[in-house]
């Protein structure tokens, strides 16, 4: 757990770049600092690191006052991602992911074994091992900068802008891995983006600052979109807020309806629909045929329409809605864990599920705190 | 001329005794040698230094200046300011020494600077915060960072060193400046003009060592002849090759290719 507590920091020129900053970062969870260009994420992230010095307040790790840590020690426990990565130009790939193990004294070949494991870990070619820095693309120099931060296994991991460098597709896989990473990891993670659409995706919790420093509001994504805390947290936020405030909730039980189906080379049977969903050997989707335009042959590839998204049964209402809408049916198609086709849902029954469930309910004594994550499994 | 010249250079009788080329070449290395430890012990600390911290800068423009005053006048006052106080041979060759390795300091102290104040500040910063200390800062990322510069800071001096040690004849001493010095003064040309050809060969000589020492040195991933896509070397060091060889990376290189 990371603890900010009444933090400021004033620079000599007189700038105040954070202003009397409280917030609990908790334990294996992601939280994001999210705001306006200036308004003092980067001073934040850095202060945990005491690569600045706050002038007021103080930060602990675990009930640790970081001020009282050796700078270097405290640092070696701490994985730093920085905006362009920041690898070392003159070391290979394997040398920089092993940069904290060897300045903790691990031996090379545990150093070299550990490194290699990382690169496989971040989503790399074992062979780019052996490149350097400049030879590699952003998106990988980005995951080498990831890898180089995990290396050592720290409890706690800083990232600023981490993803930002790269185009939106890459940005967009990125953030998938490392989402996927830290299901597995469940590191403490503060991580800062100045995009509140990536803030919303990451988060387990989302702090917004304002400009001059101050925290806006802090709470759980689903919370933040339901109850913005102010004009200022509404108007960053943004439009559509309620259309994705959906991708947190869970899919209730769907009214289902069972869809025929048929396989790649069959032909349509007569009287099969303006809309007939063709399936694999496993029943997996594959996409809708219109069987009036087939007529008497089998079905092929060429005939199907991609266009329809797939949601999960498990998944969130708003994969379920994108499904219902996204589909040259209208008929939603929905899919187990496993990808195997469970039935087809309709927009209206998407949206009647949606009008039963119940947002997030807001805190009306600390609108700024109010939906931050509950810090029981911390025993602070 | 031509053939007069290479009758002096290959006359046996040039090759042997105590103003014979083995020995006058020893000599003019030796100086140089000493000029280039002297002055590296001064240049590399002080560059590193600045270079790290980001002060007295002017320091650098400073000794810059200083090669603008004129060598052969500097040693004539230095040898006269130092000639009395010292006896034998250190009487001539301190000031000698101490003229080259202000002519040595200069491109080797803004070489140093230059390097360590051109490593990507991106770099520097997670070095820190990755936990390095300062001096595993300037040691492990600033200063390999920054041996380019350094290199080609140090192939000036040494050239320059290696080219005016032969004003060290001027005031007695040896090297392969007695050749010159000597061969004007008794009008013997032949002579003159091979301890020049003798100098501009070891400027040269030293030169190609330099470089291949640089290329030793140097990270492949600060040159662009690191490892290609297909594990090849690229080990030709024209920019148009290092050109291509970052061009020859990108095809291959999209992310997400191996995930
Ligand atoms: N070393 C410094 N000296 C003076 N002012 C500074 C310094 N570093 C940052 N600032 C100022 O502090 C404020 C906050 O800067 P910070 O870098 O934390 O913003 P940020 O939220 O990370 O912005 P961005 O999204 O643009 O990265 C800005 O007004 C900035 O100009
Ligand atoms: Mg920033």
């Amino acid at each position: 757990m990371i603890r900010f507590d009444g933090v400021t920091k004033q620079f000599p020129d007189g700038t105040v770049a954070v202003d009397d900053l409280s917030l609990t970062a908790p334990t294996g969870k992601i939280t994001v600092l999210v705001g306006p260009s200036g308004c003092g994420k980067t001073t934040s992230l850095r202060m945990v690191n005491r690569m600045i010095e706050p002038t007021k307040g103080s930060i602990s790790l675990d009930g640790q006052d970081t001020g009282r840590m050796k700078q270097s020690e405290l640092r070696r426990g701490i994985g730093y991602v920085i905006q362009h990565a920041g690898l070392f130009p003159h070391r290979t790939v394997l040398d920089n992911i092993g940069t904290v193990p060897r300045l903790l004294g691990w031996d090379r070949k545990r150093t070299q074994e550990r490194s290699r494991e990382l690169l496989e870990r971040v989503g790399l070619d074992p062979a780019l091992g052996d490149r350097y820095p400049a030879q590699l693309s952003g998106g990988q120099q980005q995951r080498v900068g990831v890898a180089r931060a995990l290396a050592a296994d720290p409890p706690v991991m800083l990232m600023d802008e981490p993803f930002s460098a790269v185009d939106p597709i890459v940005r967009d896989q990125l953030q998938d891995e490392f989402l996927r990473l830290q299901d597995e990891l469940g590191k403490t993670i503060i991580f800062v983006t100045h995009d509140i659409d990536e803030a919303i995706k990451l988060g387990d919790q989302v702090a917004v600052l304002r400009v001059g420093g101050q925290l806006a509001q802090v709470a759980e994504p689903s919370y933040l979109l339901a109850h913005p805390a102010d004009d200022f947290v509404a108007d960053f936020v943004g439009r559509d807020r309620g259309y994705r405030a959906l991708q947190f909730q869970p899919t209730p039980r769907l009214p289902l309806r069972s869809e025929r189906t048929i396989v790649l080379g069959e032909q349509p049977a007569a009287g099969s629909g303006a809309w007939l969903l063709v399936v694999d050997e496993q029943r997996k989707p594959l996409g809708w045929v219109e069987p009036a335009r087939i007529g008497s042959r089998g079905v092929e590839d060429a005939d199907l329409h991609r266009g329809g998204t797939v949601a999960r049964a498990a998944g969130t209402l708003r994969g379920a809605l994108d499904a219902a809408l996204s589909s040259p049916s209208r008929r939603g198609v929905v899919v187990d864990d496993s990808g195997v086709l469970v039935g087809t849902v309709l927009a209206h029954e998407v949206l009647s599920a949606i009008e039963d469930t119940d947002r997030p309910e807001r805190d009306e004594e600390d609108p700024v705190h109010g939906g931050a994550v509950a810090l029981a499994e911390d025993g602070a | 001329m031509i053939g007069s010249l290479l009758s002096w250079l290959t006359d046996p009788a040039n090759w042997s005794g105590s103003d014979g080329i083995p020995t006058r070449l020893l000599e003019h290395l030796t100086y140089a040698l000493m000029t280039m430890v002297i002055a590296a012990a001064v240049a590399l600390p002080l560059g590193l230094w600045i270079g790290h911290s980001g002060r007295m800068r002017w320091l650098v423009t400073a000794t810059n200046a200083a090669r603008a005053v004129p060598t052969l006048g500097l040693l004539f006052a230095a040898s006269l300011l130092v000639g009395p106080v010292l006896k034998g041979d250190a009487a001539y060759l301190a000031p000698s020494i101490a003229v080259l390795v202000l002519l040595a300091v200069p491109p080797l102290l803004a070489g140093t600077y230059a390097g360590v104040e051109a490593v990507d500040p991106a770099a520097r910063d997670a070095a820190r915060g990755v936990g390095m200390t300062g001096w595993q800062v300037l040691r492990q990322v600033e200063l390999p960072c920054a041996l380019p510069l350094v290199m080609s800071g140090l192939r000036t001096a040494v050239l320059q060193v290696v080219a005016t040690a032969t004003i060290a004849a001027y005031i007695g001493l040896g090297g392969l400046g007695r050749y010159l010095v000597d061969g004007i003064a008794l009008g013997d040309y032949p002579r003159a003009a091979g301890g020049a050809l003798l100098v501009a060969l070891l400027a040269i000589a030293l030169e190609g060592l330099l470089a291949l020492l640089q290329r030793r040195l140097v990270s492949p991933g600060l040159t662009g002849r690191g490892r290609r896509v297909g594990g090849s070397r690229n080990d030709d060091e024209s920019v148009a090759a290092e050109a291509n060889a970052r061009t020859a990376v990108a095809p291959g290189g999209r992310p997400g290719t191996s995930s």
